[in-house]
């Protein structure tokens, strides 16, 4: 029996795959199709303080390895997913849920992760810093160490769960931030979201994107994924939980070869609902093909000063 | 609820210059209503598209639509032995057909026309024969008359160059003298969508499109406002009753 458990700061998953927040919903859609037990756990909808309705459509344009959305983080509140999505969740998933929370100031993430830290359901938050700071011009949170570090500081204060800042890959330099969070007492990184891209529609002359530009995610950016991955979490000393284009079992161990403690799975979600399921069951053979035990023995393996 | 199915195409040409009908084989009993849509694995697309099913048995299922980009032109080139698509099949609410009054007429735009076909078979079923009001843009994109009228459904045609039926739209076949109908069933573009609302005073249903990500109700790619709040256009629509649209 190969053994895919893994463990990010305590929490325990049965095997390493996690559906990616704003890939998933709260889950309800999914559970219609398969048992979310077989889950590791799954990064809920991106959750802020407010309700928010997010932006005009179209949200989505496509392009020739991925998508691009521009979603606006379409969410119903902080104090609605505690009442209403924690308790259905309850029903259909019967693992710690990851609870990724956005926000936009220092002030609204820490209101939210005090109250989700209440929430015995939650395993791990994740932290999207990749919201624009309404206080910094637009520039989002992880786009330099010290937005970085002043969220994980405030968050840091108001809860003892695991805290992951999930980072975005649209900066110089992501090393420099993930080391901010973690000097700030952050748990884990979470990398990366998505990358800023844009189409044009050639017979409107105009951009495919209500909202002009939006996050690419997809096949395409896993390169880019890997890379940041590798960089991270060789010079941090928390796990790294690798997201970005993974949609096959072999994807998901080059994440943990570079140094992943866990995957997330994202857009791959949306075109083959069943992935998830698919890439847990072929896990163990490729695993065993690969003459590897334990699926944790392979995170950061090809790491070049690993002996 | 939702099913995903490898379906074998055993039928796939040209209705007219540009819309192809598709006759798949495989398991239907996912699709509970008409109006209801399946969203299709295209070889060299990365997203999924999805298309409204025009009708369906127990083993079939029928779908009408048309070329408009790449994923549409890719569609319609393919078929032969053994041609297989990947669906998601029975996505979307569907018409309701339990308030249809007793006289409804059926409005269809364009490719808008096919789920209404799935509709009007189900309201024959029931006893129901509705009216049906088809707007084109000319006489060569007509397509769906004949079969209409198979069902025995009084069924007009408004072409905007005046080529083919009337000249005008559908609106305006619909204040045309003797015109008698007491709920409404439309599909179409959104500018038709709007002047049926207007122009009938009764109750009914309209079904939106909108640009999809997953086609399951995940990702909130198609979310409209609604009177009764935020909704998906895949999961909670494609079909809206009169009184909950905000345009």
């Amino acid at each position: 029996m190969v053994d895919l458990s893994v463990n990010l700061s305590g929490l325990r998953l049965d095997n390493p795959i996690i559906p990616a927040s704003g890939t998933f919903g709260y889950g309800a859609e999914f559970a219609e199709l398969y048992n979310l037990d077989l889950l590791g756990s799954f990064s809920f909808k991106g959750t802020t303080r407010e309700p928010r309705f997010g932006n005009p459509t179209p949200r989505i344009a496509e392009c020739d390895a991925g998508m691009l959305n521009a979603v606006g983080l379409q969410n119903p509140g902080i104090d609605a997913v505690i009442a209403e999505e924690l308790p259905r969740i309850r029903q259909y998933f019967h693992k710690p849920v990851i609870a990724n929370i956005g926000g936009f100031s220092v002030e609204e993430f820490r209101d939210s992760c005090a109250k989700i830290d209440a929430e015995e359901q939650v395993g791990l938050i994740e932290v999207n810093i990749s919201c624009p700071n309404l206080h910094a011009g637009g520039l989002n949170f992880s786009a330099t160490p010290e937005g970085a570090a002043a969220v994980t500081r405030a968050v840091r204060q108001v809860t003892k769960k695991p805290i992951y800042m999930k980072l975005s890959p649209n900066v110089t330099d992501i090393v420099a931030v993930a080391r901010a969070c973690e000097a700030e007492g952050a748990d884990g990184i979470a990398l990366i979201n998505t990358l800023v891209g844009m189409r044009i529609d050639i017979r409107r002359r105009r951009p495919a994107l209500a909202n002009e530009t939006g996050g690419l995610s997809g096949p395409a950016i896993f390169p880019v994924a890997l890379r940041m991955v590798w960089q991270v979490s060789q010079a941090v000393g928390i796990p790294v939980i690798g997201i970005g284009g993974v949609d096959s079992a072999e994807k998901v161990i080059e994440m943990m070869l570079a140094g992943a403690s866990a995957v997330e799975i994202g857009a791959a979600n949306l075109v083959d609902p069943y992935i998830c399921p698919k890439i847990i069951e072929k896990l163990p053979g490729l695993l065993t093909g690969l003459g590897v035990e334990r699926i944790a023995d392979l995170i950061g393996a090809a790491w070049k000063n690993k002996s | 609820m939702q099913r995903q199915g490898i379906y074998t195409i055993q039928e796939n040409a040209p209705l007219t210059r540009n819309v192809y009908r598709m006759v798949l084989a495989g398991d239907t009993g996912a699709i509970r209503a008409p109006g209801q849509f399946v969203n299709i694995r295209v070889e060299g697309c990365y997203l999924r598209r999805p298309i409204s099913v025009a009708d369906w048995d127990d083993n079939t299922l029928t779908l009408i639509y048309k070329v408009v980009g790449e994923g549409t032109k890719r569609l319609s080139r393919m078929g032969g032995p053994g041609a297989v698509l990947d669906l998601l099949v029975g996505l979307g609410n569907g018409y309701d057909l339990d308030c249809c009054g007793r006289a409804p007429v059926l409005i269809g735009g364009g490719v808008g026309v096919p789920p209404l076909y799935g509709l009007a078979k189900r309201l024959w079923q029931r006893g129901i024969t509705p009216t049906v009001l088809l707007g084109f843009g000319s006489a060569d994109e007509v397509f769906g008359e004949q079969e209409f009228r198979a069902l025995g459904c009084p069924t007009m045609v408004a072409t905007a160059d005046g080529s083919y039926g009337s000249k005008g739209f559908v609106t305006d076949l619909l204040r045309e003298a003797g015109m008698r109908y007491d709920y409404f069933y439309t599909c179409g573009p959104e500018p038709m969508l709007r002047a049926v609302y207007d122009a009938c005073g009764c109750d009914g249903q309209l079904s939106f499109e909108e640009r999809m990500g997953c086609g399951f109700g995940a990702c909130m790619g198609c979310s409209c406002k609604t009177k009764y709040g935020a909704k998906r256009i895949c999961k909670d629509g494609p079909v809206l009753k009169k009184e909950e649209v905000v345009w």
